[in-house]
């Protein structure tokens, strides 16, 4: 199987700081991997590099093959990469169901009425069917994060990139949520997931990547990364 | 799921507005008949102004493009009026549309400077553009230099359709001008607000929709941000100067100071569209009533009028931010040109009750 996306030597900086240290990896299509490391590991800037919201200072991203390092994320959305945001940025003027609209009629670049019944569809995934003509800068911070993932769904992602969805939740609304991202890994959506809470990540994720101080520190199977003395130094008094 | 889903926009609201408004064009095409001149007057300064302000509208509330440099074009469009009807002979009614046409065409530039610049920048940006062009059409001798000119008497009888009004209506030629420069404003104003209001219900107004509350997600999810920038910003130079052609049109003289003027082009208009409500097709609506009965008012206080018009700006700005027409909708929930989209479940399908719950809250 192909590599959806390869990172070569990736490299970005915020004056002095180095938010993203020479990092590569590759992710093959299909594979669920995720991604851990402590806060300011610079998890969500390499998100923000691998959808295009932030360009690179030196290195190459490869998506299905194509060099997207200078591709602006509308292109990267439109050629199959959907997100979420860590803090959620809905449209708090339009309604649940007109920020799915909006996604799924821009992302797939197919018209609103031939998206409506694809968006019903994530709506009821989602639980959101219930708010759906309720106005999104109205809803909980629980609805937010989940109308994050729905607006991701909602574009049709081959790749889909979440950040830090699961914190927060109730045992169930966790379970519900691994239930959801299950079903669209095997759907065949590939998968990257930053994410703290450990046990949700490790239900879903075949391969674990390791950040700190914006470089990969580790990288494998997600059992083996969590016996590492790095990782366990860098969790200490967490509970995995 | 057997049954599909499907959107609508449609309210009661809308619907009754639609009629509302065709009865009121109705009224407003016949109107001529029985109004006095001075009325015909101030309805095609109503309606011009409001056509500044919706496409203002369009820009600063729709696209977070706070230009105040939309003089540039109103200036412009009414000078190549004049340029085609003096130089060229052009009839003065057709050379409305070149005025469109010319104004879009120094937008075409003007964008390439300006989309560099964000923020203050970028308003402060448009202002240097619209000076730069005052400064250089004050050069052009053929249409009067510095001082301006007027519209030839011979351009302005053969503008079409004075005759047909002046037998008609049984007015002199002056009068017949007006009517027609109304009828103009008044066609001009509906197809503005019709426009306006059509994009908004298409994917891309609800793309400008999505720009207007955060670009960055909108980017994410597919949204082409700077094409609907360029789209937007074309668009309101075309309308503006179109506008503005008819504005010098009707006043017959043109000067670069009146037709430059920031106070008359942007300031009054930004101040219509922020009273009444920024980022509604309703706020400017209100907003330019607002304003004419201000100045009605305060016609006589000379200075005075720009300071109460100045306070009362800020005074909304501070404490009702979506302006008059922002504390009527809150209030009543009331949407005039509705552009929300409803999601409508199958009849009986499975999500029926929860959406129709999600229905109420709205």
């Amino acid at each position: 199987m192909g590599m959806i996306l390869s990172l070569h030597d990736v490299t970005k900086s915020f004056g002095a700081l180095k938010v993203a240290d020479g990092i590569s990896f590759d992710v093959p299509e299909g594979q669920a991997l995720g991604i851990i490391g402590p806060n300011g590991a610079g998890k969500s800037t390499l998100f923000n590099l691998i959808t295009g919201n932030l360009v690179p200072d030196a290195g190459r991203i490869k998506y299905q093959g194509r060099d997207v390092t200078r591709i602006p994320p509308m292109q990267r959305c439109l050629d199959g990469m959907g997100r979420s945001f860590q803090i959620p940025q809905p449209f708090t003027g339009l309604t649940v169901f007109e920020n799915l609209l909006v996604a799924a009629t821009h992302g797939q670049d197919r018209p609103e009425s031939a998206v409506v019944d694809h968006v019903a569809r994530v709506l009821d995934q989602t639980e959101l069917m219930g708010v759906a003509n309720t106005p999104a800068g109205g809803l909980s911070l629980l609805q937010r994060k989940r109308l994050e993932l729905a607006r991701a769904m909602a574009t049709q992602p081959k790749l889909l990139l979440l950040d830090e969805i699961a914190g927060g939740l109730t045992d169930g609304e966790c379970a519900a949520l691994i239930d959801t991202i299950r079903g669209l890994h095997a759907g065949g959506v590939t998968i990257i997931w930053i994410e703290h809470v450990l046990h949700a990540l490790t239900a879903v994720v075949e391969r674990l990547l390791v950040l700190d101080f914006g470089r990969v520190i580790g990288l494998g199977e997600p059992a083996e990364i969590m016996d590492s003395r790095e990782v366990r130094e860098i969790y200490l008094g967490i509970e995995v | 799921m057997a049954a599909t889903h499907t959107l609508t926009t449609r309210t009661r609201a809308g619907t009754i507005t639609g009629i509302a408004a065709l009865a009121f064009l109705a009224v407003a095409v016949i109107l001529p008949a029985f109004a006095s001149r001075s009325l015909i007057q101030d309805l095609f300064f109503i309606l011009t102004m409001l056509t500044l302000a919706q496409f203002w509208n369009l820009l600063a509330g729709y696209s977070g493009l706070v230009s105040v440099g939309q003089q540039a074009f109103v200036g412009f469009g009414a000078y190549m009026l004049f340029a085609a009807t003096i130089l060229w002979g052009v009839n003065p009614v057709a050379a409305i549309l070149l005025s469109g046409v010319f104004a879009l065409l120094l937008a075409i530039p003007t964008a390439f400077f300006a989309f560099r610049l964000s923020g203050a920048y970028f308003a402060i940006g448009t202002w240097v553009v619209a000076e730069v062009v005052r400064l250089t059409v004050a050069q052009w001798q053929a249409v009067g230099g510095g001082t301006g000119t007027s519209l030839p008497r011979d351009a302005r009888d053969a503008m079409w359709g004075v005759t047909w009004i002046e037998a008609a209506f049984d007015v002199r030629s002056s009068a017949a001008r007006d009517i027609l420069a109304y009828w103009l404003a008044l066609a001009l104003a509906a197809a503005t607000i019709g426009g306006i209001y059509w994009f908004l219900r298409t994917r891309r107004g609800l793309a400008l929709a999505a720009l207007r509350d955060n670009v960055e997600a909108a980017k994410s999810v597919g949204v082409d941000a700077a094409r609907m920038k360029w789209i937007v910003f074309l668009v309101a130079a075309f309308g503006t100067g179109i506008a503005g052609g008819l504005i010098f049109l009707q006043n017959g003289r043109i000067s670069p100071d009146s037709a430059f003027a920031v106070t008359q082009w942007t300031a009054f208009v930004i101040f219509i569209v922020v009273i009444g409500g920024i980022g509604t097709i309703e706020g400017p609506i209100i907003g330019v009533l607002v304003f004419f009965m201000l100045q009605e008012l305060l016609a006589d206080f000379g200075a005075t009028y720009l300071i109460v018009l100045g306070c009362l700006g800020i005074v909304i700005m501070l404490f009702a931010r979506r302006g008059l027409w922002g504390l009527i909708s809150d209030r009543t929930g009331v949407q005039l040109f509705p552009v929300r989209r409803r999601l409508i479940a199958p009849a009986r399908g499975p999500a029926g009750q929860t959406d129709e719950g999600g229905g109420h809250n709205d």
